[in-house]
């Protein structure tokens, strides 16, 4: 049965995939992509990765698909017709497949429990995580603590990508008055009503994953998207104006640099106490207590960060001037 | 070589991995859309990130998540690495969309062949002047 399930989804998203391919209205290519997101989801649970699922489902088929539609709505919603070749790129393509597949019949077969990748430092992590970190997600002990410079690498990525996309849309923002008339969706009376009652609980869930993230799925990285969405969601239907007055965006792009800046201090904190940067030991009376409050600020900046991004990103696009019409689409 | 179900079945995640990464791949390359190519990165980037969370499945395992139990746990390394990819992945997708929307100020297309033909154009009409001196 559970290699029905994955043998299934696995048919279903290349079947997405295919349809993407063949697709010429953009409109479609990019629902479809949001599709083939919520998809990889399912079939990431059925891999029991519960917090990479929780992401790509935040992420994929919600930040990004918002994003996408953002910039259709600013360049254009059809694909024109390809002059060029298809033979060339279609049996480079093929004999790159064929490689590969050659390439995995040395592999070991899916769930082999003696499989290299399970011998390493993975049982590790699975023995010593109760012991020395306390927390029952060894996910997010591993984020968080074991390989905190990883992590911080990697929101360090987040935060300059961000920067990078303020930069390169910043000069092109048009003014905030006439972004209401064109953006907010006055007639939609029933969208209205909907986000207004969606947003609160929005707001809470993403808070219970982000201080939820030690005991069960979750952590700064969905909490932060999860956060995003609900003031996107708002900015999409009462109009950009209306969201900055709620939360400015200069002050999204303090909390920007202020993530990072939480996760880089609190490593900063435990050279004082003659120990390895990101070492959380020190920071509560036992080594156990420390590691609890060092994973909290880490993944509350991370959160920080990680929304900042997101909804800064999207202020961008929105704050863009359409030439496609609101009624047009 | 013969290959019995089991096999084709233990090596089947892989196989599609292969196909969604090749697709990502053929989208890239054959089509001159600058948004399609962008949703080609991404199904390119999704396979990978099912590749390494395949790869750390094991047989019989739940979540990596404590119960007290003792319990069989799927590999939390790839999870964590690839957790993090999906995030980064949103907000590099968000910077090639931010060059998109600038491309198409700049161009007035977000069609590779046109904007290379514009790019052709520009080229001569600046050489054109210099060439009658």
């Amino acid at each position: 049965m559970e290699a029905a399930i994955n043998v299934a989804l696995l048919v279903f998203l290349a079947g997405t995939a295919f349809s993407i391919l063949r697709r010429t209205t953009l409109f479609s290519v990019v629902m479809l992509s949001g599709v083939f997101s919520l998809v990889s989801a399912a079939l990431l649970v059925h891999l029991d990765a519960v917090d990479v699922a929780f992401t790509e489902a935040a992420v994929g088929a919600g930040v990004s698909t918002v994003l996408m539609l953002s910039t259709l709505a600013l360049t254009s919603r059809h694909e024109a017709p390809s002059t060029r070749s298809r033979a060339i790129p279609l049996i480079v393509v093929f004999l790159t497949g064929l490689a590969l597949v050659y390439g995995t019949l040395d592999m070991p077969r899916f769930g082999d429990p003696a499989a290299p990748i399970h011998q390493h430092v993975a049982p590790r992590y699975i023995s010593a995580t109760a012991q020395e970190i306390g927390m029952p997600n060894i996910v997010t002990a591993v984020l968080a603590s074991y390989r905190g410079f990883d992590t911080l690498g990697e929101v360090t990525v987040i935060f300059t990508a961000g920067i990078g996309v303020l930069l390169l849309l910043a000069g092109t923002i048009r003014e905030p008055a006439t972004a209401t008339k064109i953006t907010a969706m006055d007639h939609h009376l029933v969208l209205r009503v909907v986000t207004k009652v969606l947003i609160g609980p929005i707001l809470l869930f993403a808070l219970y994953v982000q201080f939820h993230g030690d005991y069960g799925p979750g952590g700064g990285f969905q909490a932060g998207v999860i956060f995003a969405a609900a003031f996107i969601i708002y900015a999409l239907v009462f109009g950009l104006e209306t969201a900055s007055r709620a939360l400015p965006g200069r002050a999204v792009r303090v909390l920007l640099a202020l993530g990072v800046l939480i996760y880089g201090g609190t490593g900063v904190v435990s050279f004082f106490f003659n120990k390895n940067y990101l070492d959380y030991s020190v920071l509560g009376a036992t080594a156990q207590a420390g590691q609890h409050i060092g994973i909290l600020l880490v993944e509350f900046g991370v959160g920080m960060t990680v929304a900042a991004v997101m909804v800064s990103t999207y202020y961008a696009f929105a704050g863009q001037n359409p030439p496609i019409g609101d009624e047009e689409w | 070589m013969v290959m019995d179900l089991k096999d084709a079945l233990g090596l089947f995640n892989y196989w599609i991995v292969i196909v969604l990464m090749m697709t990502g791949l053929y989208i890239v390359v054959s089509r001159g859309n600058l948004v399609k190519k962008i949703v080609g990165l991404n199904i390119f980037q999704t396979s990978v990130f099912l590749l390494y969370i395949s790869m750390g499945k094991v047989s019989g395992g739940t979540a990596p998540i404590l119960t007290g139990k003792p319990e069989v746990f799927s590999n939390p390394l790839p999870h964590v690495l690839i957790l993090t990819a999906i995030v980064v992945g949103v907000a590099t997708t968000a910077l090639g969309l931010a060059l998109v929307v600038r491309i198409k100020n700049a161009y007035n297309s977000i069609e590779e062949d046109e904007i290379q033909n514009l790019d052709l154009a520009a080229e001569n009409g600046v050489d054109e002047p210099e060439a009658r001196q």
